[in-house]
């Protein structure tokens, strides 16, 4: 599904490189998960990955079901299938949620060449998907993510997930600034889109989330590099132990 | 002597090159114009009130030409419920004109007004005259001098449907002055609609003297003729806990310098002004805005809004003047501009003079490029570059837009300024 090889990547308007050698090879199906301190370029990874700009790639790729991903338009990953849930939600003012949902789903079906949803379809579906994660009418209407709490914005990311059903989703921090039931809500939300041909990267600090959504693979990033994979285990032993020994262990 | 003058003195070449045209009441209020206006002088680029336009094409005694756009889209406001009243080069269509009959107020055309006991005597050229100081404005003293033609409408109810003035451009050499009056009784309320680019050159007044407990609503548009040029002036008095709502969307247009001059005389009214112009290369949008607070508790709002592109330049004078004992005032002006590229600038002036001390009054004025986090969240999700820019378009202008209280001509104006930035993109 994806597979990222030896990725480098450094900030475009300074001399300083982030990703050092990234590889990761994530199949239809698998979750993986990234741990790993803050400032060691889990964000600049899921950025990379759906083209953000500023950042300049020095060397290595990554492909999405054999499809060089680097090389498109940000639109264009998204209509090849890939999703990032940000780990801050941009907020846009006078810009409804309904419509930037619509514009979304429809620009994407447009780019695969399929027909564009019904108003119709489009209002049943999306009242469906966001009673399941306790969105109400009035979050729908409001402008994207504007007044919306930490919680509400992350729930709004997994709706629009939900929406978009993508093949590579890659969630940042998505559990940050979640209480226990709204995190149940996202595990809940995340779990229902596992499938065969679907791919997740979960990046997150905890092992909480973990609990909710088994990875099957774990990778703890430090300084731009992967530095260890693990079982599930690997979760557990950075929650008891910090990442501290693991970074001794590797140096 | 008279042509020696007029070939140095652009006012006196000016006023030599038109006719007053005859009149009864009105007789003496355009004498009063003219000499007003000799007095004054046309505007001239040293003048302060000028800095950033240059008024040469609108002073000079001859219309610019400029050609005439071939209609590709509906007309504005065609599916309103309306008494439509249209002008061709600022002449009067009557054939195209509904019957100037309306319950709830009468309309007289001010060509053929001859009555000597004329209601117009107390607002024709009165609110241009009120509006000259502090800040000359010797085009709307040229107008009330030599407009051929306007529309006369005393409101003395609630007529059930607006009143649509409709400028149609045909002629590529036209150069039209109209002026119109307006007058609320008290407790009256009408809408009025305009539409389209007039002439090659328009210069129009508009008068409105809102009554006590009335509510005057004003949505135009100015028509998407790439070369024609406009100077308009709206003089507006508010009674006692009155309205006046005025909301302008322009579309292209070489130049444009629109005035909007508003006294509010009596406690609690509310005066509202608000716009949304887009411009793309040769472009020139000029908002100057004069509001003086002169009773207690009252609210004004400026809002404008500007999206520019190709070196297209956006201009923003807007003024809010307090005078003593004009105590718990409510004032707001913003004036924002969107440049969608490096080539535009923003000019902005706003100024508050407050001599009140219970007042709240705020201002602001920005411009910038589009939001890159934004873009970049709405591509990630798909939407191509283009739309995302648009979408973010319609959304800053939305904030002018929303000014609009009729939400069908609120979506019909959004519609166009979609449509606008469909053909002007990227
Ligand atoms: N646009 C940027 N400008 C400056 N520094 C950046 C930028 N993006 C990332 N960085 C730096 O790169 C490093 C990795 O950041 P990030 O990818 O956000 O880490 P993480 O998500 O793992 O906390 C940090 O040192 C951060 O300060
Ligand atoms: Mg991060």
């Amino acid at each position: 599904m994806l597979s990222i090889k030896n990725l480098q990547v450094k900030l475009e308007d300074e001399d300083k490189q982030i990703l050092k050698g990234v590889d990761l090879e994530i199949k239809g199906g698998e979750v993986h998960a990234i741990m790993g301190p803050n400032g060691s370029g889990k964000s600049t990874l899921s950025y990379v990955l759906s083209g953000k700009g500023g950042y300049e790639v020095t060397g290595g790729s990554a492909a999405l079901e054999g499809v060089d991903l680097l090389e498109m338009e940000p639109e264009e990953r998204a209509a090849a299938g890939l999703f990032l849930a940000f780990q801050y939600p941009v907020e846009i003012p006078g810009v409804g949620n309904m419509t930037f949902l619509r514009t979304a789903v429809n620009a994407q079906r447009k780019a695969r060449g399929e027909e564009e949803m019904s108003a119709a379809e489009f209002l049943k579906v999306v009242r469906a998907r966001a009673k399941d994660l306790k969105i109400d009418a009035d979050m729908l209407k409001r402008p994207v993510n504007m007044g919306f709490s930490g919680g509400e914005k992350k729930r709004n990311e997994i709706l629009q997930m939900a929406m978009l059903e993508p093949k590579m989703c890659i969630l940042d921090e998505t559990d940050s600034g979640l209480d226990v039931d709204a995190m149940k809500l996202v595990s809940e939300g995340v779990n229902a889109l596992r499938s065969e041909g679907r791919g997740f990267l979960v990046i997150t600090h905890y092992q909480r989330l973990l609990d909710h959504i088994k990875p099957d693979v774990v990778h703890i990033m430090s300084d731009g590099r992967i530095i260890k994979t693990g079982g599930p285990d690997l979760a557990l032993e950075v929650e008891n132990n910090g990442y501290a020994d693991i970074l001794a262990e590797v140096v | 002597m008279a042509d020696a003058v007029a070939k140095t003195d652009p006012t006196e070449a000016m006023i030599a090159a038109r006719s007053m045209p005859k009149g009864t009441w009105v007789q003496p209020l355009r004498e009063d114009a003219l000499a007003r206006l000799r007095a004054m002088g046309l505007p001239q680029r040293r003048d302060e009130y000028w800095k950033y336009t240059r008024p040469d094409t609108l002073t000079q005694a001859d219309a610019p030409l400029a050609a005439v756009l071939e209609a590709d889209e509906a007309p504005m406001f065609a599916d309103v419920d309306c008494l439509q009243i249209v002008f061709v080069d600022g002449e009067f269509d009557s054939e195209a004109s509904d019957d100037l009959n309306l319950e709830g107020i009468t309309i007289e055309r001010l060509a053929t007004s001859d009555t000597d006991l004329h209601w117009a005597k107390n607002l024709y050229g009165v609110l241009e005259t009120r509006g000259q100081s502090p800040v000359a404005r010797p085009l709307a003293a040229l107008n009330t001098a030599f407009a051929t033609d306007g529309i006369l409408i005393h409101v003395t109810g609630k007529p059930s449907k607006p009143v649509n003035l409709t400028y149609h451009h045909k002629s590529e050499s036209s150069d039209a002055i109209l002026h119109h009056c307006i007058k609320l009784d008290a407790g009256a309320e009408m809408t009025l609609l305009e539409n389209g680019p007039a002439a090659a050159r328009f210069n129009k007044v508009l008068e409105v003297e809102v009554g006590d407990d009335a509510s005057f609503h004003h949505i135009r548009t100015q028509g998407r003729d790439h070369e024609r040029r406009a100077a308009t002036h709206i003089f507006a008095r508010l009674g006692t806990q009155s309205a006046f709502r005025s909301f302008t969307m322009t579309v292209n247009g070489v130049l444009t310098r629109n005035e909007c001059v508003i006294e509010l005389t009596g406690d609690d009214a509310i005066a509202n002004v608000a716009g949304a112009c887009v411009g793309d290369g040769e472009f020139l949008h000029d908002d100057t805005v004069f509001i003086t607070h002169d009773a207690v508790n009252c609210q004004s709002r400026q809002v404008f809004k500007k999206v520019l592109r190709n070196g297209a330049t956006g201009i923003f004078q807007g003024k809010i003047l307090v005078k003593a004992g004009a105590q718990k005032t409510d004032g707001y002006q913003i004036s924002q501009s969107l440049l969608l590229d490096g080539d535009s600038q923003f000019l902005a002036k706003p100024e508050l003079e407050i001599y009140a001390d219970d007042v709240a009054c705020s201002h602001g004025s920005t411009s910038g490029a589009i939001d890159e986090d934004a873009l970049f969240y709405l591509r990630s999700r798909g939407a191509p570059e283009a739309e995302a820019t648009n979408l973010l378009t319609l959304a800053f202008l939305a904030e002018a837009v929303d000014e609009i209280e009729h939400e069908d001509l609120r979506e019909d104006i959004t519609n166009r300024l979609g449509a606008w930035l469909q053909r002007h993109r990227g």
